[in-house]
């Protein structure tokens, strides 16, 4: 089943030098599965994500063709129409917990706001769900953590409380961007962990955006290998070690191994036909 | 090269005394490169910022090249030990051209004919003159990194300290800044102290290395055991597997 699908997607940004296209024609459809994108910073994976959301600010410019979520299109809706979107149906995890918290409010009263915007309830349940939540994304004293402010997480708790708050409202997708990249590899792996397992449990899709390419080979379902805005290579995650674009075999090639010594990596060669080849599509054939 | 024996560095005092580093030992040949890895707050980076004087209190013993290290450093220490830091977008001056920065450097260290010497820089970090009047803005991570690595090159240092210098840039520009220090190691028989949450990396650089954790040096190892997965320590296991695979078992 299609979650979400989107049809020639651009960003677009005017600048003195004239316009620079940091999306450029980008299609790919989202069942209910983990979707990665992969790419260098610069690749527009990050503006991807945002443009779904219409997060792009002026004066940039987001076009597409269209982008559906569950027969509604985006693209059409008003601002405020957009509003019950973000959040209740599709949320996003942003990079570092540091900056995307309020800093002069107690966890607690930031979850509970959140919930108390998009639901009609009362305090008392909203308390009560967001003490549900924490414990979702194991936190073990989630009473302690609702009262403390941000300063006093790490930052692996504090990516949690993050995901925490995106899941209060019940998304049917969820856009991770770069969820993990602040945080250190023990701690990374429990926060996949939970966003495994709310992807199987609750059937949620998720997009995840990462530079990361093994950890998008090892976590997701699917990749897109974007480059220069577009995109370059889809292919099944488990066999992106077979990816036949050279851009991608690059990437590859240029992680340093444990297992495989050698005294010079092997660095990338671009070539400025990669960014001029059409995106390929990341429609799924059987959604 | 360098030896450090039973050193301790903290933050604040009383009861909010902060022990980032306990008590640690260990020493780097000369030529040799030596990792330091180990979870954010485990202290390592802490180590590095000791040696170059930027932590405030310490106690034990650093010794460089065969001086005793005291409260201050004096300009012949910092021509021989320079650090790279790990965020290139930060290290550098926003308002200082690289032409400035490197010159400058220069001066400080006493060294004649800058002119020159700022052109040489730049042709041994893979920099062409053309990025000479350039300001920090107009460059990408890695050629800023490149710069940071000139700067501290400048005053032709016998020991380099890297903070996770690649941690900040995307996986093909780190592949060529490893294969950068690599060369210059080589050419000029430098010292690599080296901090990095990435054992990957860490295995690349280094013969060997030691692991971290809140504050102690809970094993230290060569590289080979790294690829053997073989240490001894069940903290260094942990971390090991935790870097090696990302595997969800659902």
């Amino acid at each position: 089943m299609t979650l979400l699908e989107v049809e020639d997607l651009w960003v677009k940004f005017p600048t003195r030098q004239g316009i620079f296209e940091a999306v450029r024609g980008v299609s790919f459809s989202l069942g209910k599965e983990r979707l990665g994108i992969v790419g260098e910073s610069g690749s527009g994976k990050s503006m991807t994500g945002r443009a779904i959301l219409r997060l792009i600010r002026k004066p940039g410019i987001v076009e597409a063709g269209h982008i559906t979520l569950e027969g509604t299109d985006l693209m059409q809706l008003s601002e405020k129409e957009m509003r019950k979107v973000r959040g209740q149906r599709i949320s996003m995890v942003m990079q570092d917990p540091k900056f995307s918290l309020n800093p002069v409010m107690t966890i607690g009263a930031q979850m509970m706001e959140a919930y108390l915007l998009h639901k009609n309830t009362s305090k008392t349940q909203a308390r009560a769900k967001s003490l549900e939540m924490l414990k979702a994304v194991s936190i073990s004293d989630p009473e302690r953590v609702m009262r403390a402010y941000p300063h006093e997480m790490s930052g692996g708790m504090g990516q949690r409380i993050m995901i925490a708050m995106m899941l209060i409202p019940d998304p049917q997708i969820l856009i991770a961007d770069e969820p993990t990249s602040a945080l250190d590899v023990s701690v990374q792996r429990q926060v996949l962990d939970i966003m495994d397992r709310l992807v199987t449990e609750r059937g949620m899709g998720l997009i995840f955006i990462s530079h990361d390419l093994n950890l998008v080979a090892e976590f997701c379902d699917r990749v897109l290998i974007m480059y220069a805005g577009r995109v370059v290579e889809v292919c099944d995650a488990d066999r992106l070690h077979e990816a036949k674009h050279p851009y991608t075999q690059g990437l590859l090639n240029s992680l340093p191994r444990i297992e495989d010594p050698r005294k010079h990596l092997v660095a990338l060669k671009r070539d400025d036909a990669w960014a001029e080849a059409p995106s390929v599509s990341g429609v799924k054939a059987d959604a | 090269m360098l030896d450090i024996e039973n050193l301790n560095v903290w933050f604040g005092d009383g009861r909010d005394r902060v022990d980032a580093v306990k008590a640690a030992t260990f020493s780097v040949k000369q030529g040799e490169s030596f990792g330091l890895v180990g979870e954010s707050g485990s202290g390592k980076s802490t180590i590095l910022r000791a040696i170059t004087g930027l932590a405030p209190h310490w106690s034990g013993r650093i010794t460089v090249d065969g001086t005793d290290l005291g409260k201050r450093r004096d300009r012949a220490f910092y021509k021989k030990v320079q650090m790279v830091f790990q965020d290139p977008y930060a290290s550098l001056h926003p308002r200082h051209s690289v032409d400035q920065v490197l010159s400058e450097t220069l001066y400080l260290h006493g060294v004649g004919d800058i002119d020159k010497r700022v052109s040489t820089l730049l042709e041994d970090v893979g920099l062409g003159a053309r990025f000479r009047f350039r300001y920090p803005h107009q460059l990408s991570g890695g050629q800023r990194q490149r710069v940071a690595i000139a700067r501290a090159l400048a005053g032709e240092p016998k020991l380099l300290l890297l903070d996770e210098p690649t941690s900040a840039l995307d996986v093909s520009v780190q592949a060529e800044i490893l294969n950068l220090l690599t060369d210059l190691r080589e050419d000029r028989g430098l010292t690599y102290l080296m901090v990095s949450h990435d054992l990957p990396v860490v295995s690349h650089m280094c013969e060997r290395l030691a692991v971290m954790k809140s504050g102690e040096i809970v094993e230290m190892m060569g590289v080979e055991t790294l690829r053997k997965m073989t240490p001894s320590h069940p903290y260094s296991q942990s971390l090991l597997g935790a870097s090696v695979s990302h595997k969800i078992t659902a």
